[in-house]
């Protein structure tokens, strides 16, 4: 299969990318501060304020070579209440060429970063302090490029992290794929989801599905529409009435083809329509108002409520609880779990909604990736574990190492960019 | 191939997606494919715009179930869409602010959108009462502890708790329901948040390498090899 | 607690008003009680009802209660406090007409805090709706009660640009990049406020007022930590417990729900007497929100009692 190709490629490709950190880090030796600068003074009129000094650039580390950082120390006349400095004026001159007004900025300034700069051109700054009735200007920096970085070294540890959890995801796919017997826990939500339908056939009443109100960009959305592929199987096989009023257009092809495909592999594409799927509205309230009128109507034996949702989780489930639906909800957002959880039969938390659909399947390989997850479990529980004791020991005995390992840590798993 | 060509795009769109975030030269290919994404999706309006019309006009056709609403959403729909787009009532020209004051546009914005949005937010209050009232019962031991959390998180939103505990001296300004209150949404809640953000997060990236490695295909239309 | 100031005739109207709902909600709530221990289930609708009441009596018949601010509401109103005059700040109207009741309150608080200070405002919204929302705060405050703010040079209204953190990610970098004009179609550069603004690095604080997504959580991840920005936030109730994990490391302070926009408008009226008779739609409502977290409260223990009455029964059979 051509997926399995691809899928070998990626241990490939993570090899290179370390080999890529290896070869080019000495190549990552940033721009030192240069603040040899010339003497003259490129604006020079009738000096009532002092000018900005120290003006100093350089390279902005870790990108494409489009930002030079500049600082410098403000006017001595650049004062809170009583200063007579009223802004400065940054100007540059690009590869030699004259020099021209680049940005303004307000008093008290020191510092700014000039982007969209190119590689390969020389640039040259020098900055004015302005009052109201003179200019000072600061002498110019010496001419400086911008240096590409080819990997972000601000972001080591993200990728050493990442690195880690998907490794052992895939290796666990692997290992699945062998043959290996993997353990997961029941999910009593998607035990449930076969009775649910059931139930739906048995007393001739429709499904209603709703898959959030987020777009196919919302990675739970994805996961909505693949247990809807179960689902729909299901119902396909059960001849039960599917209905699905969606919130984005997307979201309706997208579950278009895949509840087709399941009528297809059920062997009756000719009992598949269109209307099972129609979009309503992209407004948040309007959809809510629409999918109540339908629940009220129709009454159907069983909601789906799986995806991302925000205030109307409980205004969904609470009327379908009072037309007396069994409820399966899911959702990854945290502040409407407990709407779910009081008004629905079922609530997948978080990750589970994301494992539903290897659960359903049963598939080996798709079982395996939740094996992986629980390395990335046991590597989160055994850091927090760690850095607690460390954090505790620190208040009560401030001991240099501790404090060393433990601003190591925080340093690990803080994001710079 | 019909399934091949998609396969490849999500492996080619998710890896670069990924390595973007860690080379600095790709860092705007990221923001690239998030662009082409939002045009995609403008487009797909018009297959939701002409959805919701064909659903509806096929309903009044055939006089199904409920067929006079439809004329409702029929009816909003094009004066909303007409409303914008020659800015009916605007005072300005054709390119005005959407949103100026005085335009029907703003108009009906304001004096029908906004009050049915409110409306329709405002059945929370209804349904938290009502599903509070099914679901706080004292059934085993960690509902009553939950019982009881919930009885000082809503005092706590309240002046009254102030009120009911404001003789508590300050040295146990801990036990005054307020700050209790505050005290469970930053510590147990704030805990359990954590671990379920944490599960969440590993969820994700296990989904979407399934995506991206091609495991996972239902969302294409099935599953079928 | 203190009473609105009224004429002498409406305030004993008001005070009978007030006596007779809080009998109807106390005795009907006693009544059901009744009815409890007799193992008569409450119907869903007789719920709704009680809800109504004791939500609509507080709005007829004003009850006024004095709020103290909380650490991290206390927090973002000390942070516009400090910011120097001519220092801007960025208002990002994240929410649409339906999460207007809660978090418009705290937009026209801050807007109004912002502009007494001499801060300059950049607005904008990542939810389309959110442009009507400033025509509420421009119509109903800035107008009526700051006549000599001038658009473009004291405050700007930026709009709405399709494409969530999308934009975020850009004006992190570059703001006329995504911006180049208001909404009115003036040119970045000769809008006065964006003056030594580039990207939203430059900018004093950023301040989202919202609960949805996107909202205060993208601005943090594709503005406040990779930018280093300052930022505060106003959320519905809803998401606030969520957002405590970024207090106050990356998010400076919060007002949470219509009980941190109460708080924000006793410090703002504290320490600005001339917003005394300003409307203060949140600590209006408190009134409703005590009374229906009370009748909430009645109706869990009145479901507590039937469940364990039921329990008892079913024990002795």
């Amino acid at each position: 299969m051509k997926t399995i190709g691809l899928f070998r490629f990626l241990p490939a490709l993570t090899s290179f990318s370390i080999a890529f950190f290896i070869i080019f880090s000495p190549a990552l030796k940033a721009q030192a501060p240069d603040d040899s600068l010339s003497t003259t003074s490129p604006d020079a009129l009738a000096v009532s304020i002092a000018p900005p000094t120290s003006l100093v650039v350089f390279d902005y580390k870790y990108d494409d070579g489009e930002a030079l950082e500049l600082t410098w120390v403000p006017s001595v006349d650049d004062l809170p209440v009583v200063g007579k400095v009223t802004g400065y004026e940054l100007y540059r001159s690009d590869n030699g060429g004259e020099f021209y007004k680049i940005t303004e900025l307000i008093p008290g300034s020191n510092n700014f970063r000039d982007e969209d700069l190119s590689t390969g051109v020389n640039y040259v700054y020098y900055i004015v302090a302005l009052s109201a009735d003179a200019r000072a200007a600061s002498v110019k920096t010496e001419a400086i490029q911008t240096h590409r970085e080819w990997l972000n070294f601000n972001l080591k540890y993200l990728f050493l992290i990442a690195l880690i959890i998907s490794a052992s995801v895939i290796y666990f796919i692997e290992t699945a794929r062998r043959g290996k017997k993997l353990f997961v826990r029941k999910i009593a939500g998607l035990e449930a989801v076969d009775d649910a339908i059931g139930q739906a056939t048995e007393m001739g009443r429709s499904i209603l599905f709703i898959p959030g109100i987020n777009d196919m960009d919302e990675v739970q959305t994805l996961a909505a529409i693949t247990i809807l592929g179960r689902v729909s199987r299901v119902v396909a096989d059960y001849d039960t009435k599917i209905h699905m009023p969606v919130s984005r257009s997307l979201v309706m092809t997208a579950a278009r083809e895949t509840i087709k495909a399941s009528y297809m592999a059920a062997g009756r594409p000719d009992a598949y329509s269109d209307d099972m799927v129609h979009y309503v509205t992209d407004e948040q309230f309007g959809y809510v108002a629409a999918v109540d009128a339908i629940m009220v109507r129709e009454k159907p034996a069983t909601i789906f409520l799986l995806g991302s949702f925000f205030a109307e989780s409980l205004i969904l489930a609470e009327t379908g609880n009072s037309v007396g639906a069994i409820q399966i909800a899911g959702t990854a957002r945290p502040a409407q779990l407990p709407f779910f959880i009081a008004a629905c039969d079922f609530t997948l938390i978080g990750e589970e909604l994301f494992a539903a659909s290897a659960y359903l399947s049963g598939e080996p390989k798709q079982l395996g990736s939740l094996k992986g997850q629980d390395v990335g479990k046991a590597l989160a529980m055994l850091v927090i574990l760690i850095a607690v004791i460390l954090a505790t020991i620190s208040e009560i005995r401030p001991l240099e190492t501790v404090r060393y390992v433990l601003d190591f840590l925080i340093q690990v798993f803080t994001i710079k960019t | 191939m019909k399934r091949n060509v998609p396969l490849a795009i999500t492996f080619i769109v998710g890896a670069v997606l990924i390595f973007s975030v860690f080379i600095p030269p790709m860092e705007n290919w990221g923001e690239d494919f998030t662009l082409f994404f939002d045009i995609i999706a403008v487009f797909a309006f018009f297959l939701g715009g002409g959805n919701l019309l064909r659903v509806h006009l096929t309903k009044l056709s055939r006089r199904k179930q409920d067929w006079p609403y439809s004329i409702v959403t029929i009816m909003g729909f094009l004066l909303m869409l007409a409303a914008g787009l020659f800015r009916i009532g605007n005072p300005g020209d054709i390119n005005a602010s959407l949103t100026e004051q005085g335009s029907l546009f703003q108009t009906i914005y304001d004096s029908v959108f906004v009050p049915l949005g409110s409306t329709m937010y405002a059945l929370l209050a209804f349904f938290v009462a009502s599903a509070s009232y099914r679901a706080f019962r004292a059934k085993n031991r960690e509902a009553t502890i939950l019982l009881v959390a919930a009885f000082i998180i809503l005092l706590g939103r309240t002046p009254l708790g102030t009120i009911v505990t404001g003789w508590v001296p300050e040295s146990f300004s801990i036990l005054q329901i307020p700050n209790l209150a505050i005290w469970i949404m930053n510590s147990p809640n704030l805990a359990g948040q954590r671990a379920i953000m944490i599960g969440i997060g590993l969820g994700v990236v296990s989904m979407s390498l399934r995506l991206i490695l091609g495991i996972e295909r239902t969302y294409l239309g099935g599953d079928d090899k | 607690m203190t009473s609105h100031l009224m004429p002498p005739l409406a305030l004993t109207l008001v005070d009978i008003g007030r006596i007779l709902s809080l009998a109807v909600i106390a005795g009907g709530l006693l009544w059901l009680f009744l009815r409890a221990i007799k193992r008569k289930e409450v119907e869903r609708r007789v719920i709704f009802l009680f809800i109504f009441v004791s939500v609509v009596a507080p709005i007829l018949f004003p009850t006024v209660f004095q709020e103290k601010a909380t650490p991290i509401v206390k927090d973002v109103f000390d942070k516009i406090e400090s910011l120097p005059p001519g220092s801007v700040v960025l208002l990002s109207y994240d929410f649409d007409p339906a999460m207007a009741p809660e978090v418009q309150p705290m937009a026209d608080a801050i807007s109004r805090h912002c502009l007494v200070r001499g801060l300059k405002i950049i607005y904008m919204c990542l939810f389309a709706t959110g442009q009507g929302q400033f025509t509420s705060t421009l119509e109903n405050v800035i107008k009526p009660e700051f006549p000599d703010k001038v658009n473009l040079v004291d405050y700007v209204n930026i709009g709405y640009k399709a494409g969530n953190e999308g934009v975020l990610n850009v004006i992190i970098t570059d703001f006329k990049k995504m911006f180049p004009t208001d909404v009115d179609g003036v040119p970045y550069d000769s809008i006065a406020v964006f003056k030594g603004i580039r990207s939203c690095k430059d900018l004093d604080l950023v301040i989202s007022i919202g609960g949805g997504k996107p909202g205060i959580k993208e601005w943090i991840l594709f503005v406040g930590d990779p930018g280093n920005v300052p930022i505060a936030s106003g959320v519905a109730a809803v998401v606030a417990p969520l957002m405590y994990p970024y207090y106050p490391a990356q998010m400076l302070g919060m007002l949470g729900g219509i009980k941190g926009a109460a708080e924000y408008e006793s410090e703002l009226v504290h320490h600005y007497p001339q917003f005394k008779n300003s409307p203060t739609p949140a600590l209006l409502m408190m009134g409703p929100q005590t009374l229906a977290h009370l009748v909430i409260m009645a109706f869990i223990v009145i479901g507590n009692i039937l469940y364990l009455l039921e329990r008892k029964k079913g024990r002795k059979r």
